[in-house]
Formats: structure tokens, C-alpha cells, sequence
């Protein structure tokens, strides 16, 4: 391979010495422009070489992300509902008609949709603090060695390796009134509960919720604090250790310090992945999710697919859309300039 | 030595490029290329999932499209297509205009669908090529699209609700034979309703099913969801009393497990074969009951119950029309073909074949008077589509509505299972529905 590749630059070099000897013969002014002109092709050759290399696969990001995204857009601003569906390119324009019907908070579909945003929004702030409460707490209690400690390890990673829908669906047989595990161990066997307690409904179905995001998605917190953890220093401990500093200022003041890059991609993907989760609830309740667990991924999928009114649910998708660019914007932002001071 | 590899590389690019862009127009030249009907066609036909499992209908399904193969010389591609996902494909294929050439759909949703377009409208014309519109019984046609405009689809199966309940259960409690009224069905409850029993087993969190009751115990009540001309009207008092005596079957009087409040995998079916409840109202569960061990000889069918007097029309219809269509979208290229497997399937001899497969009545008058079709079941099935039976609301917002009240009714069910359900609570569940809809 090597053999072969070496005498590829040895003419390509020869060339541009030609260029140079065959232009030392010329006048100025065409000494001038012949160089450049001769060299453009082999500059631009070396810039545009990584953008061709790159032009499939951003063939196939514009096809799969962008393109829907931008018909999204478009769809939002068209009043389109089942009349139109065979035609849909000629749907009459909303104008920001669907705009003004999902965020009129004092109309029947604006507040049902604020509800769903708060419901989201607490949901995710509960489900992503304790995933990574549990996360980090687990990384930092595996990173001595232990006998074992690599089975534990495998074990904790097993939600994360499950397929969402078995593992949801699962959950829900265990949540049931009737037959489920969780009262039958509750409420049967236990005696902690009263009167057999309803999961997926009312109140409760929240909480279910919150469970099962939690259960799914911890692990992934586990496994990134844990490669993060590689990469802290034991020396410093081991100062620390000599300078008397016991097991939470360790914490606080090595182990957090050195972790924060981590986080702060840790945070961001695991609130991406929440605000937006669909699976989860979908495969939990269905399609009429408990008013207390309507969260926005369910609502904007009632609303579209459902009812039938395809250009309220763009609009909605599309504000979600903005209102995630606009967290991850500003927590970026943010972040990095805590960094930099 | 490098202008050729650049050049390499941008002509992968665009072949890359072509060839994504060639996935769509090769399917449609493809589609397009079978214009001519008859021998040696190929058309695809979508159907719904009514076996037990998917897995079954192709059980089914395929010897009689080998026989239709026979009989035409066009082949059929056979996909089965299960309840949660056949709405969302017809949709899809609607506005790619890449469907089927025939599909099966719910009758319910006729109107709907028939609003988007996409369906072949079923002209005197389209008619005659099947064999006419006389040959189908009237109800089932009543359930295929609006009044006054053609037909979107032709029936295919008929099924009605009955009242399932369990002699043995029955004999226990000393009840003498199957309530005909609300008041018995409630007196009768009670009596049932001991320990893990329950008197009525309902699939309270499944939005289709109670969407149906919803219907019905509104009807009883003079009301009908939406006004003459279509627009929704689900607060009115008449719908708001009907949706609280069915709710409240749960939450005033008891005879139903809260438990229900969660069922839409069809428990439901499954704890009246077992025994855990004394009476069940379905569409056509003979089949269902039969698959979870329970023989013919332990249950007895009746007609669901009225307020008051007999079952008939008016305030005293005790089903919806339930059954299922078949259609031709309207994009095919290949009619004819289509035309003759709608024939084929709507002919007496396959009609008979498949509703005794199902266990549904066939929705053609000739198919009818088998007397596969005279069972206790189906007599009385039969019966409720002829005399008492009304069809689903027919105009385009049917589909939201089903959405939109349904899950209002499970909301319900779901406040139900801690005691009553106010008039003023189901008034706001339904109000708030209504707010939702969109013309």
C-alpha cells in the first residue's frame, strides 16, 4: 500500500514545478494569473474533496431530517385536515391561523396544550434529575473495584439494552389494577396499600410515568459518568486523600469539577430524549393518555393523527421544535460561558 | 491522475443521489405499468384483522384468493393490516397516493374517509359491475358514506351487539332469563356482584368500545352526537344523560370491577369466559369465547337492553350497525381487476365462506338466508341489525368524534371508579371535547 502510494505525489509535484519553470519564461503580468489559474483546481480540489466525500450522507440528512422538517413547517401554515389529504400540496394557507388557534391559551385546544407543556416540562425536570441523580451516584459507588463488580455493571446497563417496547409493555402488565405485579406485592403481599391502587390512571399514572422514563434511562446516565470517571486522575485523589479530604469533598470538589463537560452533554441529551420521548407514555396508555400524564409527544400525535387536523399538529410540532432549540441554544451558551469564566 | 478520481467521486455522488431519488418514481411506473385489467394482473389488497390473529386471516384469506386467482387469471397481494395501524396506512396512502387497490375499513369511519377523496365513489355504475346495490341488506348499506351521496365502500361483515351472559352464573343467582331493560340489567348486577364477581364486564379504557356504548345509551336517550347538517353537538342533555348511566354502571351501581377502567386488550372477554363477570355486551364474541375455552352451551345471547318496552327503532335501537367495508381507492390503475375481487368477495358463495369464518353475518341478502346463519347467535344477531340496530353518525367529523368522546368516556370511567359520575362532570368532559373539534 505504501509502495503504491508514494508515487502518486512525485508527478503532481513534478507538475507544478513545470508551471513554475514555464512561467518563469512569460511576462509578469502572465506570470502572475498562470500560477493562480493552474493552482484553483488543485486548491479546490483540497477543499472540495471533504465536501464531496460528505455530500451522500448530507444527501441523506437533508432527505431524512431537513426534508421533513421544512414540509412541517410548510404543513403548519396550511389549513390541512382529512377534506384535503388526497391533494394536500393544494390545502388552502392557514396563514398563521393554526398558529393563533394553539397558543389562544383561553381557547379550548391552546389550554389543553398548555397543560400537556406543563405536564411535560415537570415530567421531564423529575425523570431527567433522578436519572442522573441515580447515574452518577451508581458510577461513583462501582468506580473502586469490587469483587462483582462487573456482573453489577452488566446487570444495571440491562434496561438500556432492552428494546423500549418490550420493555414498557412490560411495565404496564405490571402496573395493572387487576393482576398487576406491583399491587400484588403492595397491596397482597405487603399490606402497604389499603384498597388496591389504579397506575394508569388518575394522578397516579404520573408517577407510572416517571417510573419507567427513569428506569429506562438512567443506565444511559450510568454509563457516561462512568467513562467520565476514567478520565479523572487518581493522583488527585490520592492528594486529596493526603491533604485530608474525606469521601464528599472528594465529591464536591474533584470528582464533579472534572465531570462537568460530561454533564453538561449528559443533561442536554437526556432532556432532549424525555421532553420528546413518545414510546414511553404511547406504550403505557395508549391513545387517550390520562389528562395527568398528556405529555406533548402524545398530544401533538392525538392532534395530528387522530383528529385529523394535520396543520394544528405541525404548528404545534413546530413550536416544540423552537422552544427545544431555543433550551439547547441557551443551555449551551450558558454552559460554556460558566466554562470559560 | 487526479481529475479522473474527482470526477470518480462527484459522478458516485450523483448516481447516490439518482438513486434516491429513484425509489419513489420506479414504484409508480410499476404501478402504472398494469394498466390493462383482467389475466395476469396483480392488485393489492389491504384487510383488516377479524380472526383471531393476523396470522389466522392469512389462514383464511388465502385459499379464497387462490380460488379467485383461478377463477380470473389476476393475482392478489395479500396484506393484513391490524386495527391499530390500518386508519394511520389508509391515511398515509391517501396523501401519497401510493395505496392499495382494495382495502377493507371500518363502516364507521365510511364517512370520513369518503370526505378525503380517496376513495372510488360507488356510482349506479360501479354497482351494476358488482352486481347492484340490492343485492347488499339496506342496513349495512346505511353505514357506507353520507346521505345522499354515492357510497365509499360496500359492506363486506355485518356484526351487531348482543348481551352475552353466563347461564351458570345466571342459575346461581337465581335470575330467571336475561334482563330486557336498564333497571333489570341493573337488578340483575347486584345480584351477581359478589367477591371477585361482577355482574357486567365492560372494556371501559378502550376508546372504540366506548365510543359504541357511548353511542348507543345516547341514541336511548334522543340524542345523536351531531345535528342534521353535521356539527357536533355532544353537550346536549340527551347525550350527557346517556354517557352518565353508562359510566355510572361502574360508578352509582356497582355492577361493574373498577378494574375495567383499564381493559382495552379485550379482558374484558376474557374475564366473562372465566367467570369473573355474569354478562358482557360485544359484537359477535361467540368466536373470541370459543379461542378462551368457553363452550356455546354455558352462555345465552340477548338483545342489549332499553330503558323501557322492546328493542325497535327510535329510542329504543340497542346497536350500532357494526361490520366492516370494503373499498377501492380511487387512484388505481387497475378497476376492473379491483371490481371483480369486489364482486368476488360480496358473492353469495364467498360471503357465506367468510362470515361463517368469523363469525359476522353477511351483509348480502342471498348469503343470509343460509342457515349456517340461523344459530341462537346470529338469529339473534341478526335480528338487532334488522329491527333495532342504527348506524354510526355519517359525516366527515365521525372519526375525530370517536377520538374526541371516546376518550372523554374513558377519562369518565376513570373518575368512575371512585363512585358516581356527576351530570356536571360529564358535562364538562364532553364540552371539552366538543371545544376540540375542528370543521
Amino acid at each position: 500500500m505504501a509502495r503504491a502510494r508514494t508515487p502518486t505525489p512525485a508527478p503532481a509535484r513534478s507538475a507544478r514545478t513545470d508551471a513554475r519553470a514555464g512561467g518563469a519564461g512569460h511576462q509578469a503580468p502572465g506570470r502572475r494569473r498562470r500560477p493562480v489559474r493552474r493552482r484553483r483546481p488543485g486548491r479546490l480540489r483540497r477543499i472540495g474533496l471533504p465536501y464531496l466525500l460528505l455530500l451522500p450522507a448530507l444527501l441523506f440528512e437533508l432527505l431524512v431530517h431537513l426534508v421533513p422538517m421544512v414540509v412541517g413547517v410548510f404543513i403548519s401554515f396550511k389549513s390541512l385536515t382529512q377534506l384535503y389529504l388526497t391533494q394536500w400540496l393544494h390545502t388552502p394557507w392557514a396563514g398563521l391561523g393554526n398558529y393563533r388557534v394553539v397558543v389562544d391559551f383561553n381557547g379550548a385546544i391552546g389550554q389543553a396544550l398548555l397543560h400537556s407543556f406543563v405536564v411535560t416540562c415537570a415530567f421531564t425536570a423529575i425523570a431527567v434529575g433522578l436519572s442522573w441523580l441515580l447515574g452518577c451516584a451508581a458510577a461513583i459507588l462501582a468506580q473502586d473495584s469490587f469483587r462483582g463488580r462487573g456482573l453489577l455493571r452488566a446487570i444495571f446497563l440491562t434496561p438500556y439494552a432492552l428494546p423500549a417496547y418490550t420493555s414498557v409493555i412490560t411495565w404496564a402488565f405490571m402496573f395493572q389494577y387487576n393482576n398487576g405485579l406491583i399491587n400484588y406485592v403492595l397491596h397482597n403481599e405487603l399490606g402497604i396499600t389499603s384498597s388496591p391502587t389504579f397506575w394508569l390512571l388518575g394522578d397516579n399514572s404520573f408517577i407510572a410515568l416517571v417510573t419507567v422514563s427513569v428506569w429506562r434511562n438512567w443506565p444511559f446516565a450510568f454509563l457516561v459518568v462512568m467513562a467520565g470517571l476514567q478520565s479523572i486522575p487518581r493522583e488527585f485523589y490520592e492528594a486529596a486523600a493526603i491533604d485530608g479530604a474525606g469521601v464528599w469533598q472528594k465529591i464536591r470538589l474533584i470528582t464533579m469539577p472534572s465531570l462537568r463537560p460530561v454533564n453538561q452533554v449528559l443533561v442536554l441529551v437526556l432532556f432532549l430524549w424525555t421532553f420528546n420521548d413518545f414510546t414511553t407514555p404511547y406504550v403505557l396508555f395508549g391513545n387517550g393518555a390520562p389528562p395527568p400524564a398528556d405529555v406533548i409527544s402524545i398530544h401533538i400525535y392525538n392532534a395530528s393523527f387522530l383528529t385529523w387536523n394535520f396543520g394544528e399538529g405541525s404548528a404545534m410540532s413546530v413550536l416544540l421544535l423552537l422552544f427545544l432549540l431555543v433550551i439547547s441554544g441557551g443551555y449551551l451558551l450558558f454552559t460554556s460561558r460558566r466554562r470559560d469564566a | 491522475m487526479r481529475r479522473p478520481s474527482t470526477i470518480a467521486i462527484l459522478a458516485t455522488s450523483v448516481i447516490a443521489a439518482a438513486a434516491v431519488a429513484g425509489c419513489s418514481s420506479s414504484a409508480s411506473t410499476s404501478a402504472s405499468g398494469n394498466a390493462s385489467a383482467g389475466a395476469g394482473t396483480t392488485i393489492t389488497y389491504w384487510a383488516s384483522d377479524q380472526g383471531s390473529s393476523i396470522a389466522d386471516d392469512y389462514t383464511v384469506l388465502n385459499p379464497e384468493l387462490a380460488k379467485f386467482t383461478r377463477q380470473t387469471g389476476i393475482k392478489v397481494k395479500l396484506e393484513v393490516i391490524g386495527w391499530a395501524d390500518l386508519l394511520n396506512r389508509i391515511t398515509a396512502a391517501t396523501t401519497s397516493g401510493q395505496g392499495p387497490d382494495v382495502v377493507n375499513i371500518g363502516n364507521t369511519w365510511s364517512a370520513s374517509l369518503q370526505a378525503t377523496g380517496a376513495l372510488l365513489p360507488w356510482s349506479s355504475q360501479n354497482f351494476s359491475a358488482i352486481g347492484g346495490e340490492s343485492k347488499f341488506v339496506s342496513s349495512a348499506v346505511g353505514s357506507t358514506g353520507a346521505a345522499g351521496k354515492p357510497p365509499a365502500a360496500v359492506p363486506l361483515y355485518s356484526v351487531a351487539y348482543a348481551l352475552y351472559y353466563n347461564k351458570a352464573l345466571f342459575q346461581q343467582a337465581g335470575i330467571a332469563g336475561p334482563p330486557a331493560t336498564w333497571a333489570d340489567l341493573i337488578a340483575d348486577g347486584k345480584k351477581l356482584t359478589h367477591g371477585s364477581v361482577y355482574g357486567l364486564a365492560l372494556e371501559a379504557g378502550s376508546i372504540p368500545e366506548n365510543i359504541h356504548n357511548a353511542f348507543i345509551f345516547a341514541q336511548q336517550h334522543g340524542c345523536s352526537f351531531f345535528s342534521p347538517s353535521g356539527a357536533p353537538t355532544y353537550t346536549l342533555p340527551g347525550c350527557v344523560a346517556g354517557v352518565q348511566q353508562f359510566v355510572n354502571l361502574m360508578g352509582t351501581d356497582k355492577i361493574v370491577s373498577p378494574g375495567d377502567a383499564e381493559y382495552d386488550q379485550n379482558q374484558s372477554i376474557t374475564d366473562f369466559a372465566d367467570g369473573k363477570a355474569g354478562m358482557l355486551m360485544w359484537q359477535a364474541a361467540g368466536a373470541n369465547l370459543k379461542a378462551h375455552g368457553m363452550a356455546t352451551s354455558q352462555y345465552g345471547i340477548a338483545p342489549v337492553p332499553v330503558q323501557s318496552g322492546v328493542p325497535g327503532q327510535g329510542t329504543n335501537v340497542d346497536s350500532m350497525v357494526a361490520g366492516i367495508n370494503i373499498a377501492i381507492f380511487k387512484n388505481t390503475h387497475n378497476l376492473t381487476a379491483s371490481e371483480k375481487f369486489v364482486q368476488f368477495m360480496t358473492s353469495p358463495a364467498e360471503q357465506t365462506i367468510l362470515s361463517k369464518e368469523y363469525g359476522s353475518i353477511p351483509p348480502v341478502s342471498a348469503a343470509q338466508q343460509n342457515p349456517a346463519f340461523n344459530t341462537p347467535e346470529l338469529s339473534v344477531l341478526k335480528n338487532v341489525l334488522a329491527t333495532s340496530a342504527v348506524a354510526m353518525p355519517q359525516v366527515a367529523g365521525e372519526s375525530q368524534f370517536e377520538q374526541l368522546v371516546g376518550t372523554a368516556v374513558k377519562n369518565l370511567f376513570a373518575d368512575a371508579v371512585s363512585g358516581p359520575v356527576s351530570t356536571q362532570t360529564v358535562e364538562q368532559q364532553l364540552a371539552s371535547a366538543q371545544s376540540q373539534t375542528t370543521g
